[in-house]
């Protein structure tokens, strides 16, 4: 015979088990907690330039992010994400290390497009190359602009990313 | 009116103003001196017959690189319209590279307010009598005008608010989470700014 499995405990995903009827979920705190992140990004919209009409058209009906959980927020202070979308420029640079610097913790960078990735074409005086100059960033999606199943690809992506985080919610991260 | 005919009449109201006058694909354009533009713009927006009431656009040019027969360094060009008798025209005024001022039609058009705003930012040309003559869509510390031909497209020297912002940026780096996919290093270290999460 087999080995005698304890009744009740119903094994969902890998180390993730579930008491039925008591509607408990037992599991490792990482995967949980990461799996509470993954399926909850709230971005902060810093659509800047031509990527930010791309963005919105992901969160509209058609290609609609709210059914993976994404819901734009406003302000820095809500929100866990931020999506960088369109040129940075360099008056412009300080202002988004600020927005950056108000969000809580965990918080992720998506770059979206080609100048927000490394300036895109604009190789001049007054634009950043790329976002990654002043901020860490997570997921880089290219595109000019990123068509919206490219950005969602980027969302998905970054979820993979926050998956796959060790002990990012406690003190010994 | 034909715009030829505004010409005339222009030249005749201010003789010894008007140094050219190009028409070319049914444009006007007319090459002026700067010292009496404000009264020309004055003249042609009160004018009953000529009337250009709308501004469309004001903006610098640098004729460096240009072989023109007569011509400075500089010009400032009105792009007029009249939206009652629908005739446009175009007024270029010299100005020359030693002393890059005219004076600001903002008195005849408030809308040319931030159009010298961007022309002074990008080229370098100060209106006198502007209200709040100051950069609109640089930087206000920034140095040099980078519309100039001789301001290359990378610009010589980085902005000193730019390498603030890069100093302040390798401060604040050692609060980023840093997650390594092997899971064993757990801890966020200094990083440079702008090193890739792995």
């Amino acid at each position: 015979m087999g080995e005698i499995k304890a009744p009740g405990l119903v094994e969902i995903e890998e180390g993730v088990r579930m008491i039925p009827g008591a509607n408990t979920l037992i599991g490792p705190l990482n995967k949980i907690v990461n799996w509470s992140r993954s399926g909850s990004i709230w971005p902060v919209t810093f659509g800047l330039a031509c990527c930010a009409i791309e963005m919105m058209d992901a969160g509209a009906s058609t290609n609609d992010l709210d059914r993976f959980g994404i819901i734009f927020r406003a302000s820095p202070r809500q929100a866990d994400c931020m999506v960088v979308a369109g040129t940075l420029t360099k008056k412009m640079s300080p202002v988004l290390r600020r927005v950056y610097d108000q969000m809580p913790e965990p918080r992720y960078v998506l770059a979206m497009g080609s100048c927000a990735c490394s300036g895109g074409i604009f190789e001049t005086y007054a634009v950043t190359q790329g976002v990654d100059q002043i901020l860490p960033v997570d997921v880089y999606v290219p595109g000019c602009p990123p068509r919206p199943e490219a950005l969602l690809e980027g969302f998905l992506k970054l979820q993979e990313k926050i998956d796959q985080e060790q002990y990012r919610w406690s003190q010994w991260r | 009116m034909e715009p030829m005919e505004i010409v005339r009449r222009l030249d005749t109201a201010f003789p010894g103003e008007v140094l050219e006058s190009i028409a070319y694909q049914g444009q006007v354009g007319v090459l002026v001196r700067r010292e009496r533009i404000v009264a020309m713009m004055q003249w042609l927006r009160d004018m009953p017959e000529v009337q250009m009431n709308h501004l469309m656009d004001l903006c610098g040019v640098d004729n460096k690189k240009r072989q023109l027969e007569k011509g400075e360094r500089f010009e400032v060009v009105y792009n007029l319209y009249s939206i009652s008798h629908r005739h446009s025209l175009r007024i270029r005024a010299m100005i020359p590279e030693n002393d890059p001022s005219i004076d600001s039609v903002t008195g005849v058009w408030t809308g040319a307010n931030w159009h010298e705003r961007e022309c002074f930012d990008l080229f370098g040309i100060t209106f006198n009598n502007h209200p709040d003559l100051r950069r609109i869509l640089l930087p206000d510390d920034w140095e040099g005008f980078p519309l100039r031909k001789e301001y290359s497209l990378k610009g010589k020297k980085e902005w000193q608010g730019m390498i603030d912002l890069q100093e302040k940026v390798a401060k604040l780096a050692k609060y980023d989470f840093s997650s390594q996919q092997s899971g064993t290093d757990k801890g966020s270290t200094a990083q440079e700014p702008g090193e890739k999460h792995e």
